[in-house]
């Protein structure tokens, strides 16, 4: 998904938004889904496209552009906005994929019309082609709210057709809002406003925002902006004929209509707040820390990756290589009760009776068979660090269902709409370090993925904001697969590592952004943060996105996984791994206290940093090296994938102080951890 | 002096006198939020960030903002 994301944008940064209607013949219809922020446009775009895109109950799901085709139209997903205009960089990238449309399907919550609709007039004096989606539908039954929607279209001029996304209903009117969109009733005094620079600019779109003061779009046209002024008048003059509207159309015919969420209530007052976040923490904990990584991954990795997977593979290898096959049977400690060495100086299968004796004693129980190949390129693909051994066990067996626990929990956590209220409880304690809650989002995307989150920072404010939450996310915030590993590394160390861990970088956190904070110009943005109900999230959207962003995970991690293991592989035969150990032993033996074989974890975790963990699971490590070892690989660079958006959304001098800030500070904090500690 | 948000109480029902003059300004209307315009306040934190409700949009507000809007109780 990541990948597409990244490829879908270039493609709008190639297609210059041009003159807002004109439709360039031969070219397909640009449909472009607009609205406010959650209100539902991605299940729309889903819908239609086929395609998956996330859905999730916080606004700033959506910060980038996806197209797919349907049927004739090129139809476009777009990050939500309050209204067409430059606030942040994510409106922008809805501004301009607007602006580019020949027809907006706006998308509107039924239940916040008063919000919603002023998007509404403003596409509509923009002269763009609207069709109006009432979704939500549902929600407006449940509240005995009445809306009369034929006089809404009166008042507006465009078609208005109720949905309900999640209920999908009202899609089959699609098309038809699709092939109906028309231009609506503008008010009489903009379009006159409007009509001398519309005259330059060929469009009454780019001519209202120029007149809003938008300094991009009026550079692209070498005209003055407007004032802010001028924006506030056109802004109130359109807030007041919004209210108008909604006063005629629509009825309350409760008095109970009022939407009362007591959780979502308790979950903004500390008293209430701070236990339901610990309780929430708690619950992860033993879902992902305790029963995923420990007994399912027990299971699946020794029982069917080691046991099984690489038994079988291993033990066919050694038919047709000379071999040496160790066989140990352990005790319920871990013991060694019984051992025996198998030697098949011409393979295996030219000795059927040893061969025959060497399957029985190892397939007892608790026996653990060490297979040695005389040939290199044979250890290279089959050995204990094998391209096609380790690589699909670490894979498959361990990481894949780490990582589905992980998104589950993410996955749930979003669609309930937590984060925003969380946002809201933090923003006081994030100020101190220059943020405001809304930082919250991206942070607590960056535990599922860090590439992900370094571009949901468009949502925030400030420039400075997002350098800062930047900065965190490579530095300090372990992605999902990480946690994944380090959380089944600690599980075999121990709680007191648990502790010095977290302590230690929550204090790296706390310095880091206090120093930026200092450093970086201008001031931050306070919070404003329009909160959406919370809901009991839905489990088609939670399995549905779980298994989108495993298979997304899977799809991009085994490539680098397969191409490290072959380059960890070559490099131990060449012995280009020991010049790379000796090099570095200096540095790991006596600053980092941990053997030297660590360093393998270095190169490896350049490529990906969950793959930097696996070159620690075959060295043997005390409590306290594991606790050094993990603090140092989670401060250590951040992904290929990660480091490549990063440049991109942030510039290369932030992107390279921030790669080499990283190296420097993994190998500072972990030896001084190491020092302390070991 | 006039009032300001940030000075609200929980449970408050309150008019909105003077918004910011800016950037946050334009924000807010969008939002929904203007000059003469009456909310209730539905929760206020002890760090001072506050969360202001109109019909059934709940709004939080951080502190540094809320001081600056004026406020009729
Ligand atoms: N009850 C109800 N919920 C809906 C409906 N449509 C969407 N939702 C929910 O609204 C939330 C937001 O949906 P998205 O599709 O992510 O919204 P979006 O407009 O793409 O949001 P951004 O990308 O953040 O701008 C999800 O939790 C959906 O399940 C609907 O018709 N009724
Ligand atoms: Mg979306």
């Amino acid at each position: 998904m990541k990948t597409e994301t990244i490829a879908s944008e270039n493609l709008l940064s190639k297609q210059k938004p041009t003159n807002g209607n004109s439709n360039k013949s031969g070219s397909r219809t640009k449909v472009v889904l607009a609205g406010n922020p959650n209100v539902g446009k991605s299940v729309f775009f889903n819908h239609l496209s086929g395609m998956y895109v996330d859905v999730s109950n916080f606004p700033g799901t959506t910060v980038s552009i996806t197209s797919a085709q349907y049927k004739n139209y090129n139809i476009y997903d777009s990050p939500g906005t309050y209204g067409v205009s430059a606030f942040t960089e994510e409106e922008k990238v809805a501004r301009d994929v607007i602006l580019s449309a020949d027809v907006v399907l706006n998308v509107v919550n039924s239940l916040h019309l008063h919000r919603d609709l002023f998007l509404t007039l403003q596409l509509i004096e923009m002269g763009k082609k609207v069709s109006v989606l009432l979704n939500f539908s549902d929600e407006v039954k449940k509240n005995k709210i009445k809306i009369d929607v034929e006089k809404l279209s009166q008042l507006l001029g465009v078609e208005v057709i109720e949905t309900s996304a999640i209920k999908k209903e009202g899609f089959d009117k699609l098309d038809f809002a699709i092939e109906n969109s028309r231009i609506g009733n503008c008010d009489q005094k903009v379009k006159e406003l409007l009509s001398d620079t519309a005259k330059i600019t060929g469009s009454e779109a780019e001519a209202l925002l120029i007149k809003e003061g938008d300094v991009e779009v009026a550079k692209r046209h070498n005209s003055d902006p407007g004032t802010v002024d001028d924006r506030e008048y056109l802004y109130i003059q359109r807030r007041n004929r919004v209210n108008n509207i909604v006063d005629q159309v629509e009825f309350e015919n409760s008095t109970k209509g009022i939407i009362f969420s007591k959780l979502g209530r308790m979950t903004l007052n500390p008293f209430t707040g701070i236990p339901i976040l610990a309780f929430v923490l708690l619950v992860i904990y033993f879902f992902v820390g305790d029963l995923i990584s420990q007994r399912v991954v027990d299971y699946t990795e020794n029982e069917i990756g080691v046991g099984i997977f690489e038994y079988n593979l291993k033990s066919l290898v050694a038919d047709y290589t000379p071999s040496t096959i160790t066989v140990e049977i352990l005790g319920e400690n871990d013991d060694v009760i019984d051992s025996r060495s198998f030697e098949f100086p011409q393979g295996k299968s030219e000795n059927p009776e040893l061969a025959e004796k060497f399957k029985s004693f190892s397939t007892k129980d608790g026996s653990v068979s060490d297979f040695v190949y005389e040939n290199p390129i044979a250890t290279l693909f089959f050995g204990e660090f094998g391209v096609l051994t380790m690589t699909i066990t670490y894979l498959l067996f361990l990481l894949l269902p780490l990582v589905l626990g992980f998104y589950f929990i993410m996955a749930i956590l979003e669609d309930s709409g937590y984060l925003p209220r969380l946002a809201t409880m933090l923003d006081r304690t994030l100020n101190r370090i220059g943020l405001n809650g809304k930082a919250v989002i991206p942070i607590m995307l960056g535990f599922g993925c860090i590439t992900m989150a370094n571009i949901t920072t468009r949502i925030l404010g400030t420039n400075r904001e997002r350098s800062i939450v930047t900065a965190i996310l490579q530095f300090v915030i372990p992605c999902s697969a990480q946690l994944a590993v380090i959380a089944f590394l600690l599980a075999r160390a121990g709680t007191v590592p648990l502790l010095i861990f977290m302590v230690t970088i929550f204090t790296i956190l706390i310095t880091l952004s206090t120093i930026l904070n200092r450093l970086l110009p201008g001031e931050s943005s306070p919070l404003l943060l329009d909160l959406p109900t919370m809901k009991i999230p839905q489990l088609r959207n939670v399995l549905k996105k779980t298994f989108f962003r495993a298979y997304g995970f899977m799809k991009e991690a085994y490539v680098w996984f397969f191409v490290g293991a072959l380059g960890i592989g070559l490099m131990q035969i060449t012995n280009l791994l020991s010049v790379w150990q000796n090099l570095l032993e200096p540095l790991t033996t006596n600053w980092l206290k941990l053997p030297k074989e660590a360093a393998n974890a270095f190169i490896m975790g350049m490529v990906r940093r969950d793959f930097g963990a696996a070159g620690l699971f075959d060295i043997q490590l005390s409590a306290m090296q594991i606790t050094v070892a993990i603090i140092t690989i989670t401060i250590f660079v951040p992904c290929i994938a990660s480091f490549v958006v990063m440049l991109k959304e942030r510039g290369w001098k932030e992107g390279i102080s921030i790669w080499i800030g990283t190296w420097i500070t993994a190998f500072f904090i972990g030896g001084l951890v190491a020092q302390i500690i070991i | 002096m006039a009032l300001t948000l940030d000075k609200a109480l929980k449970g408050h029902s309150l008019t909105i006198a003077k918004l910011p003059n800016g950037d946050i300004k334009s924000q807010l209307i969008r939002l929904g939020i203007t000059e003469g315009l009456t909310v209730s306040c539905i929760e206020k934190l002890p760090g001072g960030t506050i969360v202001l409700r109109r019909n059934r949009q709940e709004i939080a507000l951080g502190s540094a903002l809320a001081k600056s809007i004026e406020i009729v109780l």
